[in-house]
């Protein structure tokens, strides 16, 4: 029966490391989320700010929060990362109207409050960087993460535009839809203002923030966490003596 | 009560018996000394129910049972309430580890033949607190009002339209709408915050007070009220207070730990306790490419799967269920604990054990053919678990054991031949192997070895 406890025990703990493998295509990149990069993430917001919330809101997210938890004082956020028209202690929604956005784009830009955790960062990272020149496109862009978006490439002034590398069509049978291979998909046909990796460094930040936004209370958590355990870990000792004291009498 | 009593405390015995009450379930309450690693999940079970209830409470201030603004309000409680992410990490993680803590805890009442006489009571009120708990999951699972919430609502409640006659009747008047809607969102919320925690109470309350009426079973399955000392106590049987307090908190305290780590560092498991899907609000015009349900219900949904007509999957999948309430007329062998069972036996509970974990393992998965073959197959090793273990009963003759192999072979190698075609044949009849492998072991080794008997079980409990 030990054994079988602790198969059970080392089951568990197992499961609890393997990745929940998500069926369809894989996001083509990966990038690395680091929540104590304050710089970083206060980049990102900058950048959310700036090329995001023009669109899409972030209506649970609140301007104060992000100020606290990102070390940005008030007058600054006030005076550059509001602007639209929202007071300091209010949620980031967007002046666009739903109706304006179905007329333009189709459907309204979805809130990005959550996105993070809904899609994955890998996921948003890898839409940043998926856009590409495609003639079939009203927009005149596709994105090798969502095919058909209506969202156009908003940062191409940023990464400029590249296309897809042609595919060998005797290889396209054997082995289609594997993108996750280390090398791009994509070849540069027009530069933009920074270099592709100034560009990767934005959107990492930029997807810094985003997971940052669509769960701030990571920030407290873990820290807080680390508390919890120690006084139970403490706790769990002098139980554990309680216990022994206790059943010297039985054996 | 021949001694007059002082204080507050005499005060108010003299008008509830609360120091019998701590007697007869504490200080009073004899215990089998013997209890292992396994009789932790009850206390523990316990622990979680509470937690459930106060965490829940919190919730209810500040979630909003509203199709427009429930998705709303969780995340208002995860950014805006003061320690509302905690509250709703325990809450959430708190249905997981329910359930991980309840499975560990079923599992120990098959080992160790806790069902049985005297105990089937016991066993018939825990598996109807297994039933809530479902429900109960399941109901909460829809409050957060995420795409997962929704759709995995919507093709549960589904499930009840599969029933002939009645079912699209029954359907509607579950969902009180053509489609799940805010008017099922309300009275999922009612019925998982009062109604189905009442019921839950009361039968925790029955399944403990039935269990201190006959006494605790052990790993030995032992009755130690067999063997009582002079003054009339157990002499196997340690008073429950302080022995077995003492010993619970150390499983809490590992409990808890194991749970922290959980709520603070991995508060969606990988989308296993938190699914990735339920992060987008519902929407009933856009169904996600793939509804999954939460983790502890797989097993069950993959039996569901594995029959390709709707219904008659919905009766194998509550056949599946209800099967365990008939488990102490099943298993009548007298030998309670695995520790004195035959080998065979264990083979049983290992392949058990092993079905039922695939299953859960099929149900995360899309379909593809091998797939929909092995769920079937795991749900008839699932079945076949409980036909052995009647037939394990009592020692029977060697005709016994074939006939029920010839018998059971021919049952399933009729549905094959009824359900394969030449698409599937190879896949089919591969696969047959696994049920007759397994039959091979359980019943003709039963036949032909000796590996069917029972060892002897000792008077007294070992250490």
């Amino acid at each position: 029966m030990k054994l079988l406890s602790r198969l059970i025990v080392s089951a568990i703990v197992l499961s609890a490391s393997t990745s929940f493998a998500a069926g369809g295509n894989g996001p083509a990149f990966h990038v690395n989320i680091d929540m104590d990069n304050r710089a970083s993430l206060q980049r990102g917001a900058t950048l959310f700010v700036n090329r995001c919330l023009s669109c899409h809101s972030a209506e649970f997210s609140r301007y104060n929060r992000v100020a606290d938890d990102l070390g940005i004082p008030q007058a600054v956020m006030e005076e550059n990362m509001i602007f639209t028209g929202r007071k300091f202690g209010q949620t980031m929604t967007v002046a666009m109207t739903t109706e304006n956005a179905t007329e333009w784009f189709g459907a309204p830009p979805p809130d990005l409050s959550v996105k993070a955790r809904a899609r994955g960062a890998d996921w948003i990272y890898s839409f940043l960087k998926g856009y590409y020149v495609s003639e079939d496109s009203p927009r005149g862009v596709d994105n090798l993460m969502l095919p058909g978006t209506a969202m156009p490439h908003v940062l191409w002034d940023l990464q400029g535009y590249q296309a897809l590398k042609a595919i060998d069509h005797q290889d396209e049978h054997a082995d289609s839809g594997h993108f996750a291979t280390p090398a791009s998909p994509f070849e540069l046909v027009q530069e933009g203002k920074m270099t592709a990796v100034e560009y990767d460094r934005a959107m990492t930040d930029l997807v810094n923030y985003l997971v940052y936004m669509a769960e701030p209370a990571q920030l407290k958590r873990k820290s807080v966490g680390v508390g919890v355990l120690f006084f139970l870990a403490a706790f769990g000792v002098i139980a554990y003596f309680l216990k022994k004291e206790y059943w010297k009498d039985i054996h | 009560m021949s001694k007059e009593k002082q204080g507050i405390l005499g005060w108010v015995d003299e008008r509830l018996p609360v120091v019998e009450f701590w007697e007869a379930h504490l200080s009073k309450y004899y215990a089998p000394r013997n209890f292992n690693f396994w009789y932790f999940f009850g206390s523990l079970a316990l622990l979680i129910l509470v937690m459930q209830i106060l965490t829940g409470i919190f919730l209810t201030m500040h979630y909003k049972p509203d199709a427009e603004l429930a998705f709303a309000s969780v995340e208002y409680i995860m950014r805006d309430v003061n320690w509302g992410w905690l509250i709703r990490y325990m809450h959430s993680t708190g249905a997981s580890a329910f359930f991980v803590v309840v499975y560990m805890h079923m599992l120990r009442g098959l080992m160790y033949g806790s069902f049985k006489q005297p105990r089937e009571l016991i066993w018939l009120f825990g598996v109807l607190i297994y039933v809530c708990l479902m429900a109960e999951a399941f109901m909460g699972y829809l409050l957060p009002w995420g795409q997962m919430s929704y759709w995995g609502a919507q093709v549960i409640v589904n499930l009840f339209g599969t029933i002939p006659v009645i079912g699209d009747q029954l359907a509607l008047f579950i969902r009180g709408d053509y489609v799940v809607s805010d008017a099922t969102l309300n009275r999922f919320f009612a019925l998982h915050v009062i109604a189905v925690p009442i019921v839950l109470l009361g039968l925790v309350v029955a399944h403990i007070a039935a269990l201190h009426t006959v006494g605790s079973n052990n790993p030995d399955g032992v009755e130690i009220k067999k063997n009582k000392g002079a003054d009339g106590i157990p002499l196997d049987g340690i008073p429950f207070h302080p022995y077995y307090t003492v010993k619970d908190i150390v499983g809490v305290v590992v409990f808890l730990f194991l749970f922290s780590i959980v709520v603070f560092y991995f508060p969606e498991m990988n989308g296993y306790f938190l699914e990735h899907a339920n992060f987008e609000p519902a929407n009933p015009l856009a169904t996600p490419e793939h509804i999954a349900p939460v983790w502890y219900f797989t097993p069950f949904y993959t039996v569901l799967r594995a029959i390709p007509n709707p219904f008659g999957g919905v009766v194998a999948m509550g056949a599946a269920v209800m099967i365990l309430f008939f488990l102490p007329w099943i298993d009548k062998n007298k030998v309670k604990s695995i520790r004195y069972r035959s080998v065979l036996y264990k083979v049983n509970l290992a392949v058990f054990l092993v079905a039922f974990v695939w299953l859960g393992y099929l149900g995360m998965q899309g379909v593809t053919p091998m797939r929909s073959e092995m769920a079937l197959r795991m749900s008839e090793l699932y079945f076949l678990f409980f036909v052995v273990l009647g037939v394990y009963s009592t020692n029977r003759s060697a005709f016994y054991y074939i006939k029920w192999f010839v018998i059971i072979i021919g049952i399933i190698s009729a549905y094959d031949v009824y359900r394969s075609n030449a698409e599937i044949a190879a896949l089919v009849w591969q696969t047959w192997l696994v049920p007759v492998a397994f039959l091979v072991v359980a019943l003709l080794g039963a036949a032909f070895t000796n590996l069917d008997q029972d060892k002897t079980v000792p008077e007294r409990v070992t250490e």
